[in-house]
């Protein structure tokens, strides 16, 4: 069995990125079939936004999954995965900017600065450039792990922020917004709980492995 | 050359597939209400939705915009009682129940009463009117209504000199409303729905009670079998499947102010120039109508009735009461 994951280990990375951009097939072909509803713009806004939580929860999963049962070879997928997170972020910020705005710039400005839910979701996507940015191997080298991983955990307040921004955008049904909340507290939390077991473990001097 | 003669049915005579159904649907249920013990003949005046009004009067209201398609009309809706996404009315709704229907009239009026939709409707001729319907979600769409102006069923049954307000309410039903349900947190608005307008916006003669549109009977998902049109108010106002209309003397409590009232006022006239924390009013796409590149159009003040209705509110400060 773990012979033959080994064997076709090398195709795990392809077949992802073509699962990552499923969404956003999906939505194009939505598109030229004239599939996307009466509101074609919120259509897409809301189609590319549900993506980015969705792919920030599973960036956020693999930590959780590797410690819970040792399948450390996630990590290897793990930059792949918060690098679509912010794919589908600036796809969603595009078309906000385009179709809801027109990139009327006073227009955009005036939104990120009065609706909160908007100040928000625009912080998220400005914390999560520095993260991509500095994704590439030579980047973590010249960085240095340690100082790396510190910069990195601003995906815990992207996570957090990405949620209040879905939190505050909807008017009274608040109860897609608490799912994806629960699952980040989940991950969350797991991270908090392994620390505080830990804890003894880090002051008798073992290293402790690359979180987050 | 030899012409074949043509099919001895005419395609102009073949029942179309929607009415063929919609004729099952209605033998279905008649078969349903006889075994109940109810004459056919109290079967509804309003009847099943899609069925086509004969001798519609055209308002000298209506405008003369294109309408927008009935096909975004009937499946873009915001109808929380069938659940807050936009297409679960047009999803859950196909089962509700519009007849029997009774609409209780109470209050501050001389002539309290609870009538059958039928008998409150054969008192008023039924005309079209061609609105444009603006969502505080700044979006909006051309709908032609079918209706008779509320006023008309307002005189009839003589307010008191104490009846300052009108007070509506939406069926409370949760077993055909999976909405009203409770459970999960946060799902929903306090039940059933309230709305409401101060008595001269009532007596309005834009302000409209709608039973159908495009020609046809309501469909369940749009309000049936009977709800308000307000054209100048932002869409939460025109309240759906209207149970009970009360003259009050104090302003109602309404279902989004009681809900936020930071975001939802009582007057809630469509405004460009008071901003609403998440949508700006400045601007709204026509559904439909603008393409997925175009800018969206200017909102206009009171929608673009600001001539009809403005009076209404002259010295008021509509920042204050918004």
């Amino acid at each position: 069995m773990r012979d033959q994951i080994q064997r076709i280990r090398w195709l795990i990375k392809p077949a992802l990125l073509v699962i990552s951009l499923v969404p956003l097939a999906v939505l194009i072909q939505k598109g030229l079939n004239n599939d996307l509803g009466a509101n074609p713009v919120e259509t897409i806004n809301r189609f590319t936004g549900d993506w980015v939580l969705r792919f920030l929860l599973v960036t956020l999963a693999v930590t959780p999954l590797r410690r819970l049962f040792g399948w450390n070879a996630l990590l290897r997928y793990r930059r792949m995965l918060g690098l679509f997170a912010f794919f589908y972020a600036c796809l969603h910020f595009l078309s906000y900017a385009w179709l809801d705005q027109y990139f009327v710039l006073a227009d955009i400005i005036r939104d990120v600065a009065k609706r909160p839910y908007i100040t928000v979701g625009f912080a998220c996507l400005l914390m999560l450039i520095p993260l991509a940015a500095t994704s590439t191997n030579a980047m973590i080298r010249r960085l240095g792990a340690r100082r790396w991983q510190a910069l990195h955990r601003l995906v815990y307040l992207i996570g957090v922020g990405g949620i209040l921004h879905f939190l505050w955008l909807v008017k009274s049904d608040l109860r897609e917004p608490l799912i994806y909340g629960a699952i980040l507290a989940v991950l969350l939390g797991f991270r908090l709980w392994y620390r505080a077991r830990r804890e003894p473990a880090v002051v008798a001097g073992t290293a402790r492995q690359a979180l987050p | 050359m030899l012409i074949k003669k043509p099919a001895s049915i005419l395609s102009s005579e073949i029942t179309p597939r929607e009415v063929y159904q919609q004729r099952r649907r209605f033998l279905h249920e008649a078969g349903a209400l006889a075994v109940a013990g109810v004459t056919v003949a109290l079967l509804p005046a309003v009847g099943e939705a899609g069925q086509k009004f004969p001798n519609l009067r055209k308002s000298p209201y209506s405008l003369d915009e294109k309408a927008t398609a009935y096909k975004d009309i009937t499946s873009y809706n915001n109808f929380y009682e069938f659940g807050s996404g936009k297409s679960d009315p047009s999803e859950r709704a196909g089962n509700f129940r519009t007849f029997p229907w009774s609409v209780a009239i109470e209050g501050e009026v001389k002539k309290p009463a609870v009538y059958q939709l039928e008998d409150l409707l054969k008192h008023h001729p039924l005309e079209e009117r061609v609105y444009r319907l603006r969502c505080v979600e700044a979006w909006s769409m051309v709908v032609p209504w079918v209706g008779f102006p509320l006023r008309d069923l307002i005189r009839r049954v003589e307010p008191t000199s104490r009846a300052k307000y009108v007070e509506f309410t939406t069926l409370l039903d949760p077993a055909q409303m999976p909405g009203q349900r409770p459970g999960l947190l946060g799902a929903g608005l306090d039940w059933p729905y309230v709305e409401g307008l101060r008595l001269d916006e009532a007596m309005h003669p834009l302000t409209l009670l709608a039973v159908g549109l495009y020609g046809e009977v309501l469909p369940n998902q749009s309000g049936a079998p009977i709800r308000l049109v307000v054209p100048w108010k932002y869409g939460f106002k025109s309240i759906k499947s209207i149970v009970k209309i009360q003259f009050v003397e104090k302003q109602p409590l309404t279902a989004w102010v009681r809900a936020n009232s930071r975001e939802y006022g009582f007057y809630s006239n469509v405004n460009p120039g008071v901003d609403h924390p998440r949508w700006s009013q400045v601007a709204e796409r026509r559904i439909g109508e603008d393409s997925l590149f175009s800018p969206k159009r200017k909102t206009l003040p009171f929608n673009g009735y600001a001539e009809q209705v403005a009076s209404l509110y002259a010295g008021m400060d509509l920042r204050k009461y918004f």
